[in-house]
């Protein structure tokens, strides 16, 4: 078998056998399915507390009239806030909520006394009830008819659509696009620094271990840096494959056996609850909204998710993994190369992690104009391209930059294992003393 | 006939050079001691007889043909920093090795067993390396760097390590593979077993070489006509006995004997001396005091 294939197999097979690999495995997809799950799960439970709430109203605008809902029960005293306040633990009030006389002239503050704290969705929704409450009041006084302005009101439905030179038309979705190009540039970035500094712990392990030397006397040290870089690839994809094996399953199974009694038009309205509830935004307006608008939405989202040229992507997205990673695996081969112990690592680690996390930083920019010629230029250059590229192709590259960043990136990448594998062919022999990037650089030059 | 030989190697580094027209010759099934102090460039020409590293200058015979990659799997190193991966399992470990040697692996599981057999590891086939002793991975690296047969054995510091009887095996086995028809090159800073092994000794100081030869050339030249007599008598009849013939240079009393050293002068035989003391003592024994490698290898250096 040839050399290097053996160095893959063995660096595969360790790898693979450990434990924490197989942990990492299985906890991987719980973790990425959980977040899926869980705020669904959440949100689909019952509210477990209902409030009571005793209105003590010093206005007099309000009697009866607060809208309650599941959740909110109001009851309407006639007591001063000051026997309310005195008889609250004797009564079954969760709340009281009192309301000052000069409320409608702004100055006043409204109070909710509680026993324990009821949360934040409570509170918005009191909130805002009182709130239109006092818009409608107002607008009635000053004679102005409450349907005039409702039927003033109209929801503005903007969609996206991409024409192609061909004449026909793709309903695109920024959203969704922001959202697929972003994970996958997150998956590159993550993956990279993960599996880069497996490679770089594998080769301060041969170093300290003090294997190298054996084994270079049976293959070139690029062999042997080839194989570990190789290998721990394998490793990478592998648990990427199992992770969305694993993870499609278990959120197909959640699916049908957990939400299986919910309907899904009911499950996505509760989703987009969820986002409006992060947001802080008002519950009532969302309580006016006709159910079945959430699942046109939602469809709208799953035809754009379908607009999307998955197949390219993929294959975009493993070109760039592969490429990406075997630039900056190189580079943590050397690094570990070129230290005595994992403590050391420190200040060869900068050079690589500036361009990679400065990608993850600049993607949050490219999202919101993909266009842009900063983005150009960093979907160019080898060090950011994986990252930066993967988040601009859901919205559409010209294949000629596609092709420009991916020779570059081959290009890149064949330089750094060329520049790595001279940095380790002599670091690996040198115990017991932490090279300068001064050493490094005759390291490269050194003939033979 | 050479089997291996290195001619005029240069060496440089980036402030110093490591090796300044080496040359050695290593006779086909021989044991050939690397010796020289800590830095004086063993460790450079090792792995350049490796091709771990390649020479400035210099060129490298093996068997007659140049040095090339196609020589590694006729060459045996343990280097002298040598580990093993220690979570794996020491027989997959050591096929992995024989296997980057170019083995097949149902060769060199057979041949592991036996080796393993013969050290008394054969129990320790699936434990992971971390589990044994310092000496017991001693052996496996031994093992793996012979189990290919390779014509060309070199061992940097073997020994180290090794307990007196797991050396003495090591060293037995050895002087097996040579008579099997191995050629060992040898590097130690043992020169009790520089003396037990080689047959011929080079010495580096300062990246250069200083002395080679077969070892009992170079003990010979470096006699001193010094010789160790061991007698019954008095130290003063002794003493004007021998007269002008030798030089007294020190005398130990030993219950009834006494033992002294001395050095002939000028054309004396040691039988002139003998001559003259065996009238006034009891003569018990009288032997040459050859140099021995260490005292060779102190002196040269440090001259």
């Amino acid at each position: 078998m040839n050399k290097i294939g053996l160095i893959l197999q063995r660096e595969y097979l360790t790898r693979v056998r450990k434990k924490s690999f197989l942990i990492m495995t299985f906890l991987g997809p719980l973790l990425i399915s959980s977040v899926m799950i869980i705020p669904i799960w959440l949100a689909t439970r019952e509210h477990e507390e209902k409030q009571k709430i005793e209105v003590v109203d010093d206005s007099y605008l309000f009697r009866d009239s607060i809208p309650p809902n599941k959740q909110l029960n109001f009851v309407y005293g006639s007591f001063s806030l000051d026997k309310a306040q005195d008889d609250f633990y004797k009564t079954d009030f969760t709340a009281i909520l009192y309301i000052p006389s000069n409320i409608l002239t702004g100055g006043g503050t409204v109070k909710l006394f509680y026993k324990t704290l009821p949360g934040l969705a409570v509170e918005e929704s009191i909130k805002s009830g009182i709130e239109d409450m006092i818009y409608n009041f107002k607008l009635q006084k000053n004679n102005v008819d409450l349907k005039t302005i409702q039927n003033a009101k109209t929801s503005v439905n903007l969609v996206t659509e991409k024409i192609e030179k061909n004449g026909s038309t793709a309903r695109t979705s920024t959203t969704t696009q922001t959202a697929v190009g972003f994970v996958f540039g997150i998956l590159i970035y993550m993956f990279i620094f993960l599996y880069g500094a497996q490679v770089m712990r594998g080769v301060i392990e041969e170093k300290t271990s003090r294997i190298v030397e054996v084994i270079i006397s049976s293959v070139k040290p690029f062999q042997l840096m080839m194989g570990k870089i190789l290998g721990v690839a394998l490793v990478g994809l592998t648990q990427f494959l199992l992770w969305l094996i694993l993870t499609f399953s278990i959120y197909t199974a959640a699916q049908t056996f957990l939400f299986r009694d919910i309907k899904t038009e009911a499950l996505q309205k509760e989703l987009v609850k969820e986002e409006v509830f992060k947001k802080g935004a008002n519950l009532e307006a969302l309580k006016k909204d006709k159910p079945g608008k959430h699942s046109l939405k939602s469809y709208e989202a799953l035809s754009t998710f379908e607009s999307i040229d998955f197949v390219s992507i993929v294959s975009c997205f493993l070109f760039y993994f592969l490429a990406g990673y075997l630039l900056y695996g190189a580079l943590f081969a050397a690094v570990g190369a070129a230290v005595d112990s994992e403590t050391d690592v420190q200040q060869f680690m900068l050079p690589i992690t500036i361009p990679l996390v400065l990608s993850f930083v600049l993607a949050q920019t490219v999202v919101q104009d993909p266009n842009s010629s900063e983005a150009f230029w960093f979907s160019i250059f080898p060090l950011t391209s994986p990252v930066i590229m993967m988040v601009r192709l859901p919205f559409g590259v010209p294949w000629q930059q596609v092709a420009l960043s991916m020779a570059l990136l081959v290009l890149g990448f064949l330089f750094t294992t060329w520049m790595a594998s001279r940095i380790y062919r002599t670091g690996i022999l040198m115990y017991g003393k932490k090279a300068s990037y001064r050493e490094l650089w005759k390291w490269i030059f050194y003939k033979g | 006939m050479e089997l291996f030989s290195a001619s005029n190697i240069v060496k440089r580094y980036a402030n110093h050079t490591a090796l300044n027209e080496v040359s050695i010759a290593v006779r086909k099934q021989s044991v050939f001691g690397l010796l020289g102090p800590n830095g004086a460039g063993k460790t450079s020409l090792i792995r350049i007889m490796n091709q771990i590293t390649g020479p400035d200058s210099g060129s490298l015979l093996f068997n007659g043909e140049k040095l090339s990659p196609k020589h590694i799997s006729q060459i045996g190193y343990l280097p002298e920093e040598r580990g093993l991966y220690k979570k794996m399992q020491v027989g997959e470990h050591a096929l992995y090795l024989a296997q980057l040697k170019g083995m097949k692996r149902t060769e060199a599981i057979q041949k592991l067993k036996i080796w393993f057999d013969k050290f008394e590891i054969g129990g320790w086939w699936n434990k992971k390396v971390e589990e044994l002793s310092k000496g017991m991975q001693q052996k496996v690296q031994f093992i793996v760097t012979v189990l290919h047969e390779p014509l060309l054995l070199i061992l940097d510091e073997p020994f180290s390590g090794f307990d007196p009887i797991n050396a003495n095996s090591v060293k037995n086995e050895l002087l097996r593979l040579k008579e099997a028809g191995s050629t060992i090159i040898l590097s130690t800073h043992d020169m009790e077993s520089v003396e037990e092994l080689c047959d011929d000794i080079a010495l580096l100081n300062k990246s250069k070489k200083i002395l080679e030869g077969a070892v009992t050339d170079i003990r010979k030249t470096f006699r001193s006509n010094t010789y160790e007599l061991e007698f019954a008598g008095t130290m003063l009849g002794f003493t004007n006995a021998m007269g002008g013939c030798a030089q007294l240079l020190d005398q130990q009393q030993e219950g009834e004997l006494l033992k002294v050293r001395i050095r002939l002068i000028g054309k004396a035989s040691v039988n002139d001396v003998l001559e003259s003391v065996i009238r006034v003592c009891q003569v018990n024994g009288v032997r040459e005091i050859i140099p021995t490698v260490r005292e060779i290898f102190i002196s040269k250096v440090n001259e």
